[in-house]
């Protein structure tokens, strides 16, 4: 049903970190790898070795520059669903197939009910949600709930592909419900934000800022000559071969 | 955003169509319908098949087409839903009105009432297709208090002008019918008038800066996209090839939309017989070609709030 739950069990989301993300891509083709075998799939390729490849990806990594004080900061940002509290993609959805699962607040779309009409995709300003031309459905992150929940898989594996892959950690999965939650912990103490709050879609997902970085010459020494007048050997050295 | 030739085919020829089930339904309920058969059959098979072929053709553009009638199912949140379900409800009373009208040749009494519910619920269809634009807060060209209006102006003034031919053609048409029409285009226009000058200075909210939440550390610019081809959000939502052309589309919309079918119809209201069915019936297609421009333009100025994250900017132009 696409009425909303008027309040999530949990609320499972993420937590991106902007200070630590390098920009490897690894969460995105990771997800990518996942998915393509998950209760998404397939995330279809069309193309996809030729010249215009047109894939569905969950996620998709941009990098952006800011220009404060003349000094250009390059910060690499991670964008997949952010499993919304207010998702409109939900409420307009025709058919019911886009809900918001009540006992943990994930956004999913049920592909046998989805009519491809795209609407959910026309109402998020995240960019969340990519058509799969060929199978005639809308996609979009799931938050790994075949991942999440498997019972199978160890219990340290049981968090979002993309947050397993991350080589520096800048992506982490909890439950922001709980106040007392390492994300949520996370979010109290860097400062973590909403994307868009004038939306008013109310975003689980968490970005935290990059912190203030030292300017150069703060700390690090410009390099300069370890003697001005040498002496000893190292003078003798100079001196010998200075002159000529 | 990019327009789907089926959903602009649809907004516009099904919008048509329930004007002019609107227009028809007050009419009756007027008592100014004539009890002529043909006259009320063509005029039904037009308004039915106008709605038809919207509704039709608004399916092509579904990946999965054959599971439309799942669209009934979320009336209580989805103007989609709402839309599908009053388009079909507007058939109930229609019919009834159809049958009395066509078979019976009477447009009074109970089928006076079924005119009036279905010029409500045609009218009501309009306000869906409006709403469906209109709840999408990502986009501001369609999220504001220009796109209702619109829709039910536009929508009343290609019933008006349909309905007008056909009374010109069967010699029924008279000076509160010209009348009507060039009131309807001059109102219709207006309001076009205005969403284009509100979209063209709407403030606007969201930025790279918004979007991303670096504003703290200054201009946010586009370093490196996500991906090196253009995926299925810039493809629809980052539709630009009409805004290259936006402002001579828009004259073209202006001059065959409103200004050249106010024109004939002048002329129309001032001849008699077969000319004056000629210009009516010239003004309205001329009408629905222009209609079917603003349309076009409806989706193709809009601009989608993801695109901020590719690199765009949600200012006019």
């Amino acid at each position: 049903m696409t009425a909303l739950p008027q309040q999530t069990g949990k609320q499972l989301g993420l937590v991106i970190d902007l200070d630590i993300c390098v920009g490897c891509h690894a969460c995105a083709v990771n997800c990518k790898e996942w998915n393509s075998g998950g209760v998404a799939a397939p995330l279809t390729d069309l193309n996809p070795y030729g010249e215009d490849p047109l894939g569905v990806w969950f996620n998709r990594v941009h990098s952006y520059e800011t220009d404060k004080g003349g000094k250009g900061t390059t910060v690499h940002f991670p964008r997949s669903c952010l499993h919304c509290a207010e998702p409109a993609c939900v409420t307009v959805c025709p058919t019911g197939a886009s809900y918001k699962r009540a006992e943990d607040g994930i956004v999913l779309v049920n592909e046998d009910l989805c009519i491809g009409c795209k609407l959910c995709s026309w109402a998020c300003p995240y960019g969340a949600r990519e058509y799969d031309y060929d199978a005639g459905v809308m996609k979009k992150c799931t938050l790994c709930i075949d991942k999440i929940y498997n019972e199978n898989l160890d219990p340290a594996d049981r968090v979002p592909a993309c947050v397993a892959t991350c080589p520096t950690s800048a992506r982490s999965f909890g439950d922001f419900a709980d106040p007392n939650s390492d994300v949520s912990k996370l979010v109290r103490e860097r400062g973590g934000y909403d994307l868009m709050p004038e939306m008013g879609y109310k975003p689980t997902n968490k970005y935290l800022p990059p912190r203030t970085k030292n300017k150069p010459g703060d700390n690090a020494h410009a390099l300069v000559p370890m003697m001005d007048q040498p002496a000893g050997f190292l003078g003798w050295v100079d001196r010998m071969l200075s002159s000529q | 955003m990019h327009p789907a030739f089926s959903v602009i085919i649809f907004t516009t020829v099904s919008g048509a169509g329930f004007g002019l089930l609107c227009w028809l339904g007050l009419y009756a309920v007027a008592g100014l319908l004539p009890a002529n058969q043909i006259f009320a059959f063509i005029s039904i098979a037009l308004a039915f098949g106008a709605i038809a072929v919207g509704l039709l053709s608004s399916t092509f553009h579904l990946g999965h087409p054959e599971r439309a009638w799942r669209a009934f199912s979320q009336w209580r949140s989805s103007w989609l839903s709402r839309e599908g379900i009053v388009s079909m409800l507007t058939f109930v009373p229609a019919l009834v009105f159809a049958a009395g009208w066509i078979l019976l040749r009477r447009s009074d009494g109970i089928f006076a009432l079924s005119g009036a519910l279905m010029s409500l619920l045609a009218t009501l269809a309009v306000v869906c297709t409006a709403g469906i634009y209109f709840s999408l807060k990502p986009i501001l060209a369609w999220h504001n208090n220009w796109v209702m209006p619109n829709y039910l102006a536009l929508s009343a003034m290609s019933g008006m002008l349909l309905l007008t031919a056909l009374a010109s053609v069967f010699g029924y048409a008279t000076a509160t019918t010209y009348w009507l029409s060039l009131a309807l285009i001059v109102t219709a226009l207006l309001a076009k008038l205005g969403y284009w000058r509100f979209i063209d200075s709407a403030p606007v909210v969201s930025t790279p800066e918004t979007a991303t939440g670096l504003g703290s550390l200054g201009k946010v610019r586009l370093f490196k996209a996500p991906h090196t081809s253009e995926n299925y959000l810039m493809k629809e939502m980052g539709f630009r090839i009409a805004r290259k052309h936006a402002r001579k589309l828009r004259i073209i919309s202006v001059l065959l939309g409103f200004v050249v079918p106010f024109l004939l119809l002048v002329v129309a209201q001032r001849a008699e017989g077969f000319p004056a069915a000629a210009f009516s019936v010239a003004a309205v297609c001329i009408s629905l070609t222009g209609v079917l421009t603003e349309r076009w333009l409806f989706f193709a100025e809009a601009k989608h709030t993801v695109t901020l994250y590719y690199g765009g900017s949600l200012g006019a132009g």
